[in-house]
């Protein structure tokens, strides 16, 4: 059974076993504007919880995508090099970023559930 | 993700209701609220304007009349402060030109226009940037000779009209405004206001700035935007369409460091100004008219799909050779572009050179700008 997560930076992780995919919510994809270039991790990175594992950037700015959780990257997701308005379309599904091998499980306890997310953006507002 | 954000208390424009009501996402600029994008988003916004018409509100820019007893004696002493030629202005042209320090720096870039009318025939009409508009007319105040006096427009609003479509649109509220030239600028009236109307604008189309009393900007703006080619443009677009027409952005591709030679500029320094050597910091700017600047502005079209923001450092041969002054995703182009200074041997069209985008050498290589086609209506 997958779980999602969620970070007060905006991205989300679901989670597979030990396999977490990484995308930015549809609230940050609202925010940011149509994406133009997606800059993606090399297969086999170990990133750690909240280092940068990719940039997104819409015409007016570049953003980072902090990792939710550490994790060796296993797979990108090329599809976005070519057509990074994917992100726009669907942040929270076609439009993820990476999926890691999770290194520390516990980890995941620290991120905000959906309901808990959702009170974080309404309060945003 | 990271996002920033900053709060301060802004002014407004006479447009700023409406701005909110058509869904404008708003932004600190230049110590105003305005609209950075609106529903459609920047990218549909910039691609709009090149293929119809987009209106822009740029009230927050700085207007003003520079009054004195005569043209001449009024154009010659803002000719004392710029490098231009505004004594050979004819009635109802427009230049642009900058405003300088006595090192040759930029202390900002205007458009100033010689009035067509008998009412203003004793005038010069100028227009600035918003973040500079307080000390310019300070700076320009206190250097103006006895007699001539320079009076802030603040009753004003400032609409663009811009995109080959601009004219079509136009004409249904101005028809006079289908004939006027290419940086020339005729007072009418705009669905029956009165206007002082510029063809001219700042992305690299045709277009029309209009300067519309407060009161009534509002209701032209309304009447302009229920045409079915028009739709409203925020400042996100403003400065894509600005940047793949390679004009500079004031405080970034040129400033008080960058004389107008280094911001290939040179263009704007009047024949006669250069013989008569009298405008601030001549004797630098004709010794780099001369000898060469160390530097030069050039256009940069990365070769990958990475945009190279400003502040990235260009490279060549190892050695950082400049850095990017204005640099993002150019949506007419369908990718990176940029603008920025390289030292003099690196500023040749062809150069190949590489941009410092999160600390990874990316190839790119100096081209002549702009990045797009120029369309304007400059013969009849």
């Amino acid at each position: 059974m997958s779980e999602i997560r969620f970070t007060d930076q905006h991205e989300w992780v679901r989670v597979d076993g030990d396999v977490a995919t990484v995308g930015i919510t549809d609230y940050a994809q609202e925010q940011l504007g149509d994406v133009v270039y997606v800059e993606l991790p090399e297969v086999g990175k170990t990133i750690a919880q909240g280092d940068e594992a990719a940039v997104v950037e819409s015409v007016k700015a570049a953003s980072e995508v902090y990792a939710p959780v550490s994790g060796e990257v296993v797979e990108v997701n090329a599809d976005l090099e070519g057509a990074p308005g994917g992100v726009n379309e669907d942040a929270m599904g076609k439009g993820w970023f990476v999926k890691l091998k999770l290194s520390d499980k516990s980890e995941l306890a620290k991120l905000m559930d959906e309901d808990a997310y959702k009170s974080f953006v309404e309060g945003l507002a | 993700m990271s996002a920033p954000h900053s709060e301060e208390t802004l002014q407004v424009t006479p447009l700023h209701a409406l701005h909110i009501e058509l869904g404008a996402k708003m932004v600190p600029f230049a110590g105003y609220d305005m609209p950075v994008q609106y529903k459609d988003g920047v990218l549909a916004e910039h691609l709009h304007t090149r293929e119809a018409a987009g209106l822009f509100d740029v009230s927050h820019m700085g207007q003003a009349w520079i009054e004195g007893p005569d043209f001449e004696t009024v154009a010659r002493a803002l000719e004392a402060l710029v490098p231009g030629d505004l004594l050979g202005l004819v009635p109802g042209a427009i230049r642009y030109t900058l405003l300088l320090n006595d090192k040759g720096g930029i202390r900002d870039d205007l458009m100033v226009t010689r009035p067509a009318e008998a009412a203003h025939a004793n005038s010069l009409f100028v227009i600035v940037n918003a973040a500079c508009k307080e000390a310019d007319f300070a700076h320009i105040a206190a250097n103006l000779p006895a007699g001539i006096a320079l009076k802030p427009i603040r009753d004003r609003a400032l609409i663009a009209l811009q995109g080959p479509k601009a004219v079509d649109v136009f004409r249904r509220f101005a028809p006079a405004g289908a004939d006027m030239l290419f940086m020339t600028a005729q007072a009418m009236d705009v669905a029956g206001i009165p206007c002082l109307v510029s063809r001219s604008g700042y992305t690299g189309e045709d277009g029309y700035e209009i300067s519309v009393p407060e009161k009534d900007a509002v209701a032209l703006t309304k009447k302009l935007l229920g045409e079915p080619e028009v739709k409203p443009i925020g400042l996100g677009a403003r400065d894509s369409l600005r940047l793949e027409a390679g004009l500079c952005l004031y405080g970034h591709d040129i400033d008080e460091t960058t004389t107008p030679i280094e911001g290939a500029l040179a263009w704007v320094i009047g024949k006669r100004r250069r013989e008569e050597a009298n405008f601030p910091g001549a004797k630098i700017i004709l010794d780099q008219i001369a000898n060469g600047a160390p530097r030069k502005r050039v256009g940069l079209l990365p070769e990958g799909k990475a945009p190279a923001r400003e502040g990235t450092e260009i490279v060549a041969g190892g050695k950082v050779i400049g850095s990017i002054t204005s640099g993002g995703y150019g949506p007419t182009v369908g990718g990176p572009i940029a603008m920025g200074y390289v030292d003099a041997a690196h500023a040749g069209v062809g150069t190949e050179v590489e941009l410092m985008v999160r600390g990874k050498g990316r190839p790119a290589k100096v081209v002549a700008m702009p990045f797009t086609t120029k369309r304007f209506h400059k013969t009849k």
